[in-house]
């Protein structure tokens, strides 16, 4: 009973008005800048921390403040990403698979409602583990090395070749645009410049944003040009704003398998968010879509990626507050804050600094739940975004597009790159190429090569790093259960393809 | 054409007045060249305003991020648009001279922009796990000596960085021939590389100060030396440094500012005399320790040649690296 008790003492100390007025400014501006694309929780945070200095906030409300940001935006990111297809993290791609889908067919209410009760879930969940198990979890996180991550990331490969569906060659190839635009940049194991033609925009590599905004977002724009002067037809099915009971007890047990796999992975630093979103997406594939309807609008899809990122990113707050490494960017920056606060995050925060780690889990539930509140109620305001008539719509999320990629990194080759992304995003859609796997390559490509490189890296080029433990043997054995079962089916399928063919 | 003409004498006339009245820096702008986060931000957006605050520069500074490269775009853009623009300072510190020392910067060198001020230092360490087979710097170097290739290294920098020429230093300085069979692996961030100590994948963990003192604090990491000129005082007290135990080494990740190429003379002294008063300033010194870093103070001429130098210095290091 001692967590209850150390947690009552956090709600008092979280229950103070200053305190839940930074909760709720928090939460509020982590929602804002989750909704627009190219802005993430990350400059938000690095932004804000001189101004909390200059104002000599107390360092308990700051680290409010900066979670809050920090899970608010993955309320958020759902809300750009179910209405207009704009994912504005790689954590939200999963989420548009699904949730656009139904935004099309006149089901944006319910897809909103239930990405914000699945966060929710999520989000709660991942408190309840951050409370418990935060220390024992913190050992999970160091037995990880580079080897594991290899397996983890083939194993996330594995399980996502359902993604594409139907179109398996078709995705294959998706897949494959991505690693390739993934090798751009200098290669952090030799210092050697790869694809860049010599131009220094390409020495960090693509960024995501970019990509992602210029093949969702501006290839939608090229696609209206196409149907310019058309019927000007608007999407006015706005149909329900809430989930039905129904649909709400369908993805229950789904959102809380999501929200532990999301919170065990995003423990893990660097994995995080996407991981997490894209794993749970497959599992919940895997053990509950069994007439294939993920893909074109099922609301179990939306729920289980939403309520697998939001719990990731509370995981994520683990390593950072109990070893003192940062998951992620945006925790880099918080870690990076609280140091200059003389407050060092690491194995003896949580004894030292018991009453501020308790004041947060306290604050967080808080946030969660005022974060439900505040987005519930506004899902009729946000869908009304899809009365607006898309030759308006369309042009407008470019501009704010445009504005946020230039006002991010002042780089007009991000701009033209992000163009050249639309066109490439505009003949995959023509010619029936799925985008997703573009972008989770994009993302999980590099962290697998550097992965693999570093553990034959330490191991000085022995191959056997990558079964010397018992936890990478237990993954490997995942991604041969994962690899083989989808090929067997498609194989007999081949078979039964070929016998029709011949007779 | 007249007209022109007597447009480029006005032009000329008004460049003569403003250059013959006292520089006062006006809306003054300092470029982060990396997203926000990290240390080049943090040395535009909590170094420089202090600039302000003891009334050096009227009005508040910008910060503008223009990452890429690492640095490399905004040195980039700095040589071949900001000719001249006195009102512009640029963060830098050794990352940046490292990659001009390694020629990352196409194209560029390192007397293409004037070396403003260094204004405090990150020293480095060689740190290991409590429960590692090398007990003292003397254990380590003698196993390194006998075998370069058999211990691995990790460190937040990518190779050829600063965490990994650190430790070339040293052994160089120890007496190590093969450069090239010292195994390091980069992680993305100081964090991530002591993780491997911590798990026991990897032997030795070179990093900076800063990144290591959550860990020192738990116990979850050793120091055995601090590359400095003294020793540190704190946690890291009891510390030697490379230098006392007879290997002359001294990585001090500097943090600092450049100013573009084609400044006046006036204005860089204008300059380096408004940074030497933001070091001595009790705002700043705070500031500094608050964020683990260790004075460390070049100015004006003074940090142009020591910029110049240690690129030629390192230089000489990738030379003998084969890279």
């Amino acid at each position: 009973m001692d967590a209850f008790q150390s947690l009552m003492q956090g709600f008092s100390g979280a229950l103070v008005p200053i305190n839940l007025l930074v909760v709720f400014l928090g939460v509020t501006a982590g929602t804002m800048i989750g909704m627009l694309p190219g802005i993430g929780p990350i400059n938000g945070i690095a932004i804000l921390i001189p101004i909390t200095f200059a104002m000599g906030i107390d360092p308990t409300a700051m680290l409010i403040l900066f979670a809050g940001i920090y899970y608010g935006a993955q309320y958020g990111n759902s809300i750009s990403t179910i209405l207009l297809n704009v994912p504005g993290t790689p954590s939200s791609v999963a989420t548009a698979l699904d949730g656009h889908p139904m935004a099309k067919s006149g089901r944006a209410g319910p897809a909103l409602a239930i990405s914000a009760i699945a966060s929710f879930i999520g989000g709660t969940v991942a408190v309840i583990g951050l409370m418990f198990l935060a220390p024992v979890l913190s050992k999970w996180a160091i037995r990880f090395g580079p080897a594991e991550y290899f397996v983890l990331i083939l194993f996330t490969f594995t399980m996502l070749s359902a993604l594409s569906g139907k179109q398996f060659i078709k995705g294959l190839l998706a897949t494959g645009i991505g690693l390739m635009l993934a090798t751009i940049g200098i290669d952090a194991g030799t210092g050697i410049p790869r694809y860049t033609f010599g131009h220094l925009a390409f020495y960090d590599g693509l960024d995501f944003a970019v990509v992602t905004i210029g093949l969702f977002a501006i290839s939608e724009v090229f696609l209206l040009i196409e149907q310019t002067r058309g019927t000007g037809e608007v999407n006015t099915k706005l149909g329900r704003v809430m989930v039905t009971a129904k649909e709400f007890l369908s993805s229950w047990w789904g959102m809380i398998r999501s929200a532990v796999i999301g919170f065990l992975i995003g423990v893990l630093p660097g994995a995080g968010a996407t991981i997490a979103s894209f794993m749970a997406y497959a599992t919940e594939q895997r053990l509950v879509d069994k007439k294939g309807t993920f893909g074109t609008g099922d609301i179990r899809a939306v729920a289980a990626p939403e309520s697998a990122n939001n719990a990731a990113v509370s995981g994520a707050l683990i390593p950072m507050l109990t070893l003192g490494v940062p998951g992620s960017g945006t925790t880099a920056v918080i870690l990076g804050a609280l140091l200059a606060l003389n407050l060092n995050p690491g194995p003896l925060f949580i004894v030292q600094h018991g009453d501020m780690f308790w004041t947060l889990i306290a604050s967080m539930y808080i946030g969660n739940v005022m974060l439900l509140v505040l987005n519930l109620p506004l899902v009729g305001l946000f869908v009304k975004v899809l009365l607006i008539p898309r030759y308006i719509l369309v042009p407008g999320v470019a501009m704010i597009s445009y504005g946020a990629i230039y006002a991010a990194s002042s780089s007009m080759t991000d701009l033209m790159l992000m163009t050249g992304f639309g066109l490439l995003g505009y003949l995959m859609r023509k010619t029936d190429f799925p985008l997703a796997p573009v972008i989770l390559a994009l993302v999980l490509g590099p962290m697998m090569e550097t992965s693999l490189r570093r553990a034959l890296s330490l191991s000085n080029g022995d191959w056997g790093i990558l079964f010397a433990s018992p936890l990478v043997l237990v993954l490997w054995g995942l991604v041969a259960l994962s690899a083989l079962v989808p090929l067997i089916r498609t194989l007999r399928r081949a078979r039964a393809y070929n016998d029709s063919e011949q007779h | 054409m007249k007209y022109f003409k007597i447009l480029a004498m006005v032009c000329a006339f008004l460049f003569i007045q403003q250059s013959a009245m006292a520089f006062e820096p006006r809306n003054v702008l300092c470029i982060a060249p990396s997203d926000p986060g990290g240390g080049w931000d943090f040395t535009c957006r909590n170094m420089a305003p202090i600039l302000s605050d003891l009334n050096l520069v009227k009005g508040r500074i910008r910060t503008q991020n223009m990452p890429g490269a690492g640095g490399g775009v905004a040195y980039a853009h700095v040589v071949g648009q900001q000719k001249g623009n006195a009102n512009l300072l640029v963060a830098a510190s050794t990352a940046t001279t490292t990659r001009l020392a390694q020629k990352m910067f196409q194209g560029f060198d390192a007397d293409d922009v004037r070396w403003l001020a260094a204004l405090g230092a990150d020293y480095g360490i060689v740190a290991v796990s409590p429960k590692s087979r090398f007990k003292t710097l003397d254990d380590l170097v003698t196993a390194l000596k006998e075998n370069p290739a058999g211990m691995s290294f990790v460190g937040g920098s990518a190779v050829g960085g600063w965490d990994h020429l650190k430790m070339l230093m040293l052994a160089d300085a120890a007496g190590v021939q093969d450069l090239k069979s010292v195994r390091y692996t980069s992680f993305s961030s100081g964090g991530p590389a002591i993780i491997e100590i911590m798990g026991g994948r990897a032997d030795v963990f070179s990093g900076d100060v800063s990144e290591t003192l959550t860990q020192l604090e738990a116990g979850s990491l050793k120091v055995l030396a601090v590359l400095g000129d003294d020793r540190l005082p704190g946690v890291l007290a009891d510390v030697p440094t490379a230098k006392e135990l007879g290997y002359d080494v001294i990585g001090a990740n500097w943090r600092g500012f450049y100013l573009p190429e084609g400044v006046s003379d006036e204005q860089y002294a204008y300059w380096s005399d408004a940074m030497k008063k933001l070091a001595a300033s009790e705002k700043f010194k705070a500031l500094r320790e608050q964020n683990g870093l260790a004075a460390f103070e070049r100015t004006g001429a003074e940090m142009d040649e020591f910029v110049l130098n240690q690129v030629k210095s390192l230089e000489k290091l990738f030379a003998r690296m084969g890279q």
